[in-house]
């Protein structure tokens, strides 16, 4: 899983049925110590999240399509989490 | 998922079965404000109805034959949404 924080939203009409009626957040990728990679992501919000908020990212299909209860959608990218702190012993 | 731009299509004369059906474009990938960032690919096109032109958005990897019918097809991007708009709150949003 990836840290990020939530940029914005992707709004889209034509899409493949899976995606009808899911939220998609646009997630800028963030090393722990709050810099941002440069990288970003599109994930499907499971948990909420909101613009400005630090999510935990999920970037891998079985564990995507468990989150999304879907045996063959085809999605990768999930929001899993939204993080109130960070700690680096 | 990442966004990219519809720039061109291919036309297959022999495609491995399963895929003769199915539209492959030519997708440039798009940094989250819109400019283009890396080397092209070629995507499939699982909406259908994806042109030239058109942000889209897709995925990678073995989810991309998910969103084919039939999906065990050898794939590795497929188009699954096109872009209505990317609404990026106090960055200016792209369209």
């Amino acid at each position: 899983m990836t840290i990020g924080t939530v940029v914005g939203e992707i709004y889209s009409t034509i899409n493949h049925p899976f995606y009808e009626a899911r939220k998609l957040l646009v997630v800028d990728k963030r090393v722990p110590g709050g810099r941002a990679t440069g990288d970003y992501i599109i994930a499907v919000d499971s948990v909420g999240a909101g613009v400005g908020e630090v999510v935990l990212v999920l970037d891998e299909g079985n564990g995507a399509r468990q989150v999304l209860q879907s045996s063959d959608g085809p999605v990768r990218s999930v929001v899993v989490g939204i993080v109130d702190q960070i700690e680096i012993a | 998922m990442l966004l990219g731009r519809v720039i061109g299509l291919v036309v297959p004369c022999v495609a491995y079965e399963g895929l003769q059906a199915t539209p492959m474009l030519i997708v440039q990938p798009l940094d989250r404000s819109g400019k283009p960032k890396g080397r092209t690919i070629v995507a499939a096109d699982a909406t259908r109805m994806a042109g030239p032109g058109e942000m889209v958005y897709y995925e990678g990897g073995r989810e991309a034959a998910l969103a084919l019918d039939p999906w065990f097809v050898p794939v590795d991007h497929a188009i699954v949404g096109i872009v209505d708009r990317v609404h990026l709150p106090g960055r200016g949003g792209t369209s």
